[in-house]
């Protein structure tokens, strides 16, 4: 019942007593520094194929390192990365398996593109160098659209858009070559508090229908509880994962954070409330 | 105007014009959207060492400012790659040590100083035949590349993390911007001078963003602006005896702010302003 520690070199999230699981990613003893400064240290875990995970830690604590170092956008500095099996970049072709939502804020959305040329921008990497958007991969990026019910703003502007419907067609941009493996950053964090629910729903629903891989970073720890098989907590090194119910302690929460952290039911879902010491 | 024509030299100039009008508003669109603009204006200023250079070694001037310049691009590039310092203030750095490099090589060449000031300044009316050739070749070069790769360099500007996890030469692409840059500084040196080029590069495409939210319209709206300026502005310098490459940018620039007058991008966002 108890999550395995971090520092043992057997990925989490392994059964025991059946056959290794295929991983969609899987890090062995990580490291991941800039320049000199560790972001990762000693990271090791397994995503297993089809599973849902979230990751949670403080501002800082290394989210998006993680995920980029998945995606081959860092390179680590020790230890072995393997994404859909390969070391990223080896993943080749594989590459059109995986969408990707970047953490939200560094886009300039006043770009001169209309949504659907966004959506297209998925398709970009199948299409190849040299080659043309064509008729068929706009009916693609339409039928993406619909699945974030935006086909009704196809021919809008991006810089017309709030910030949830920005976050619907990052997404849909996504999802436009159907990966087997998401991965979305902070994907509510320009949402309101019901657009983010909702979004969170939407996610789980997509997850419940086509099986696919997903990596949620967030910090909505207690929302995300409700959906995800397992939860990551991140600072700096692996705190603990597993199961949100196993997870999700006092103690685990307060080596996170580095400050005192309760937990309190509210039906089955646990609430945290972090209390900033002085 | 047809009496105008039967010149040779305004025959040439005029063809130079609509060439480096539309390879200058080609590539400054991707200039705009990447926010490379100073980088320009310090690959413009390099190429005055370069000429330096070419003066002093008595080779072709522009061959020495090709591959100075293209040198400098790339170390811009490779600097701010590789230390924490963003791309203005490896610019910064670059910019005042190939001025002050062009300075001390001129310093030998005191006899020249028709010469470098041509360069400085340019002049569009004293095209040979051969410059033309050279000038068609790099639009076509240029102009090319960025067509064949027009959804590669769409994918880098808009978002690059993206492009490259879609396995998207992104460095390389970023990379290869920066020499087209470069041709494209050295292919207008000649006929608006170092030091108004990166003008000739970033007015039109500013123009053009003014007025369209399309990317495709924006294309056509920085070439249509771009030849618009060199055209108007190598006409005003024949008729009232203007030097051309001032009289392109003073004239670009004007567009410049009547396409902001009647953005409908700014007045998008005024209208807009309230709502957050
Ligand atoms: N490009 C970079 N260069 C240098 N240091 C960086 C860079 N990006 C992140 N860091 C540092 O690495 C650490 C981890 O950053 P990371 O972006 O992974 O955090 P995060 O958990 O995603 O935070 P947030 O919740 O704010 O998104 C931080 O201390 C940050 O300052
Ligand atoms: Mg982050």
């Amino acid at each position: 019942m108890n999550h395995e520690h971090h520092t043992t070199l057997r990925p989490a999230g392994a059964p025991n007593d059946t056959a290794p699981q295929p991983y969609d990613i899987e890090f062995r003893a990580v490291s991941v520094r800039y320049d000199r400064l560790p972001a990762l240290e000693n990271v090791t875990f397994g995503i297993p194929r089809g599973s849902f995970w979230g990751i949670i830690g403080p501002n800082g604590s290394g989210k998006s390192t993680l995920v980029k170092t998945a995606l081959g956008l860092l390179k680590p500095y020790e230890g072995t990365v393997l994404t859909l099996g390969h070391q990223p970049a080896d993943l080749g072709p594989l590459r059109a398996r995986i969408g990707y939502v970047p953490q939200y804020a560094e886009l300039d959305f006043s770009f001169p593109l209309q949504v659907l040329d966004v959506v297209a921008m998925g398709m970009y990497g199948e299409i190849g160098l040299f080659g043309r958007v064509r008729k068929q991969h706009r009916a693609r990026a339409l039928e993406a659209l619909e699945r974030v019910q935006m086909q009704d703003f196809a021919y809008r502007q991006i810089s017309a858009l709030s910030g949830g419907q920005r976050q619907r067609v990052l997404i849909a941009r996504a999802l436009v070559v159907n990966p087997t493996l998401l991965i979305l950053d902070e994907p509510t964090a320009a949402l309101d508090h019901s657009s983010s629910e909702g979004l969170y729903e939407w996610i789980n629903s997509l997850h419940g229908d086509s099986g696919m891989t997903i990596i949620l970073v967030t910090h909505d720890i207690g929302v995300v509880s409700e959906y995800v098989d397992s939860i990551a907590c991140l600072n700096r090194t692996l705190v603990a994962h597993g199961r949100p119910e196993d997870v999700l302690t006092t103690p685990t929460l307060e080596n996170m954070y580095g400050c005192g952290a309760v937990l309190f039911g509210h039906g089955e879902v646990p609430h945290m409330v972090v209390h900033h010491e002085k | 105007m047809l009496e105008l024509l039967s010149h040779t030299f305004m025959q040439r100039a005029l063809i130079e014009a609509v060439l480096i009008g539309a390879v200058c508003a080609v590539v400054g669109v991707y200039v705009v959207l990447n926010g490379l603009s100073f980088i320009g204006a310090g690959i413009s200023h390099s190429t005055f060492a370069g000429v330096a250079i070419g003066l002093l070694l008595g080779i072709d001037p522009l061959l020495t400012a090709l591959l100075f310049s293209t040198g400098v691009a790339l170390s811009i590039g490779w600097v701010s790659e590789k230390t924490d310092l963003k791309h203005d203030t490896s610019v910064g750095i670059f910019f005042a040590a190939t001025m002050a490099l062009g300075v001390l090589l001129i310093g030998f060449l005191k006899d020249f100083y028709v010469d470098v000031f041509s360069y400085l300044f340019g002049n569009i009316l004293a095209l040979t035949a051969a410059d033309l050739w050279i000038s068609l070749a790099m639009t076509v070069l240029i102009t090319a590349t960025i067509l064949l790769l027009f959804k590669e360099f769409l994918a880098l500007s808009f978002d690059a993390e993206v492009a490259s996890v879609m396995g998207l030469p992104v460095r390389f692409l970023h990379y290869l911007l920066l020499v087209l840059m470069a041709l494209t500084v050295v292919l207008s040196v000649k006929s608006v001078g170092v030091v108004l080029v990166s003008a000739l590069i970033v007015t039109p495409a500013a123009a053009a963003y003014q007025l369209t939210v399309n990317f495709r319209r924006m294309m056509v709206l920085s070439v249509l602006i771009g030849v618009g300026s060199t055209v108007s502005g190598l006409l005003l310098s024949y008729w009232i005896d203007f030097p051309s490459g001032a009289g392109i940018v003073l004239i670009a620039t004007c567009l410049f702010f009547l396409s902001w007058l009647v953005s409908p991008r700014r007045r998008h966002a005024r209208m807009h302003a309230t709502d957050f």
